[in-house]
């Protein structure tokens, strides 16, 4: 295997944009390119994700491309997926020995349409869809048998957006922050119960994009790479009916593959968009309660859907590169519930 | 075959989504000026090339292009081809002609319908000029140039134009 490092990240969200997706993206595809030390004609690879139906545009994807210097013509993929995916292809393609160096992005602008409407799309077409869940909804479910299934309460989904909301002051990225207590919270009515607004992922506008390089000229670029040493993602079956909402069999998985319990972690940034999604990934990946988790605030705080996976990755990795910690599990998901995730397992040198 | 035992093979299943979009700072640009009977194109800044209409990007170095500039609503024709298949979305009487017409300032060919011209006189080179709607159904929407049609202007020899066909 050859060793590939984070060597830059830049990051924007807001809670609604004006500028369309390309505006939205230069700035953020520039700031990371230049804080790679690689001029843009020497990365090798470019690859997105993003998804055309949060525009409701065909070929939405297309079109950004407009932002990331495509001429003369470059090599690109594109993943309807998180960024993290796009950033798992990236890191197969530097695998193969093709490619050194690659840009992965990805954007999302969420504000267009009802979002939590436009995931019921993601349901089964045949059966699910035609009823319209909306995302909040069908997390809902989840979170109801996660309690009556444990001996956890509304009290500690609480805790998590409390503890969430107070990292996210010191995250300029996040969308949503503040001091705040559970009583203060857990006054408040209920979205879909058992949960509550604060419950839910503060959704956002915006693009992520980051910088990957191999061995090598990893050191050459960077005083301190951010080391990709694992990264693994599976999928649990999309039919919410045969799984056990519970639990994230796809997330443990993935973190056994990837080597998150070869050694301790310091911190995990973990993409539960949902407060009770936190705990059961916790338990998924069988963190310490002494881990600190999602120093960023996490998505929670700002969820730039197709982004906020990577921003997740990028979020951990700024933080290793800055001595704030040497190891750390970063992660992904995608889809109804948990049903797909990625892990990776990052190390400062 | 028993209807018990067929396959269902067919099922409406109705999608509705709205979308509540903004258009972005460039084409915002673009569509204001149209509401003014104007043709406003963007640039990354003096000296390089005019994009119109506008997307917010100079693809070929992929930086903001925000600088707005007016072009002309006259051109060249570039390219064109006379349609002969109907769609529903097309109000035109066919067969139409929809051309790539260079306008006088910009540097990228725009798409639109040639009207009141014969299809046998349409050519690489012809100048022509946007007919708008009347003042009062000027909008920000590119239904605001009903159509381009011909001018009493000299062809613009092809060695000019090569660089955009």
């Amino acid at each position: 295997m050859r060793d590939v490092a984070i060597v830059s990240f830049a990051q924007s969200n807001t809670a609604r944009e004006d500028r369309n997706e390309v505006e939205i993206l230069i700035p953020v595809v520039q700031e990371a390119v230049k804080r790679s030390g690689l001029p843009r004609g020497e990365i090798g690879f470019t690859c997105s994700g993003s998804s055309d139906f949060l525009q409701g545009q065909p070929f939405a994807f297309v079109m950004a491309l407009d932002g990331v210097g495509a001429w003369p013509p470059v090599k690109e993929s594109h993943v309807e997926m998180d960024g993290a995916w796009a950033l798992y292809e990236a890191w197969v393609k530097i695998q193969t020995g093709e490619v050194d160096s690659a840009l992965v992005y990805a954007f999302g602008k969420t504000s267009s349409g009802d979002v939590a409407e436009v995931q019921a799309l993601q349901l089964d077409p045949y059966c699910v869809t035609p009823l319209w869940p909306d995302a909040d909804s069908i997390a809902a479910l989840q979170a109801r048998l996660y309690l009556e299934g444990s001996a956890r309460t509304e009290r500690d989904l609480a805790d998590v957006a409390v503890r969430s909301r107070r990292d996210a002051m010191d995250n300029p990225h996040a969308v949503a922050s503040g001091a705040t207590d559970a009583e203060t919270l857990l006054a408040e009515p209920y979205r879909c119960s058992p949960l509550r607004d604060h419950d839910c992922p503060m959704t956002s506008d915006g693009a992520t994009a980051m910088v990957i390089v191999a061995g090598d000229l990893a050191t050459r670029l960077s005083e301190r790479p951010v080391w990709i040493r694992g990264i693994d993602h599976r999928i649990d079956p999309p039919a919410l009916g045969v799984r056990d909402l519970s639990r994230a069999p796809s997330a443990e998985r993935a973190a056994s593959r990837a080597g998150v319990l070869e050694a301790p972690v310091d911190f995990a940034e973990i993409d539960a968009p949902y407060t009770h999604q936190e705990l059961i990934l916790r338990e998924a990946f069988g963190l310490s309660d002494g881990v600190r988790i999602n120093p960023s605030g996490g998505s929670l705080c700002a969820r730039t859907l197709m982004s906020s996976g990577l921003n997740r990755i990028g979020d951990a990795a700024l933080r290793i590169a800055r001595g704030e910690g040497d190891r750390a599990l970063a992660h992904a998901t995608q889809g109804p519930c948990l049903q797909q995730n990625l892990v990776c397992v990052l190390e400062g040198e | 075959m028993s209807e018990e035992a067929a396959p269902v093979t067919y099922i409406v299943t109705p999608v509705r989504l709205e979308y509540d979009h903004s258009a972005g700072n460039a084409a915002t640009l673009f569509l204001r000026g149209l509401a003014q009977r104007k043709i406003i194109g963007t640039r990354t800044g003096p000296g390089q090339p005019v994009l119109v209409p506008p997307r917010g990007a100079d693809p070929r170095t992929a930086e903001l292009a925000l600088e707005a500039v007016e072009v002309s609503d006259k051109g060249t024709i570039v390219s064109y081809s006379i349609v002969r298949v109907p769609s529903e979305n097309i109000h035109f009487e066919l067969p139409y002609v929809c051309i790539n017409i260079l306008l006088d300032g910009a540097d990228v060919p725009f798409f639109h319908v040639l009207q009141n011209c014969p299809l046998d006189e349409v050519r690489i080179g012809m100048r022509a000029r946007a007919h708008w709607v009347p003042d009062e159904q000027l909008a920000p929407t590119i239904a605001s140039i009903e159509y381009f049609e011909p001018i009493d202007e000299p062809d613009v020899p092809f060695d000019r134009i090569r660089e955009h066909t």
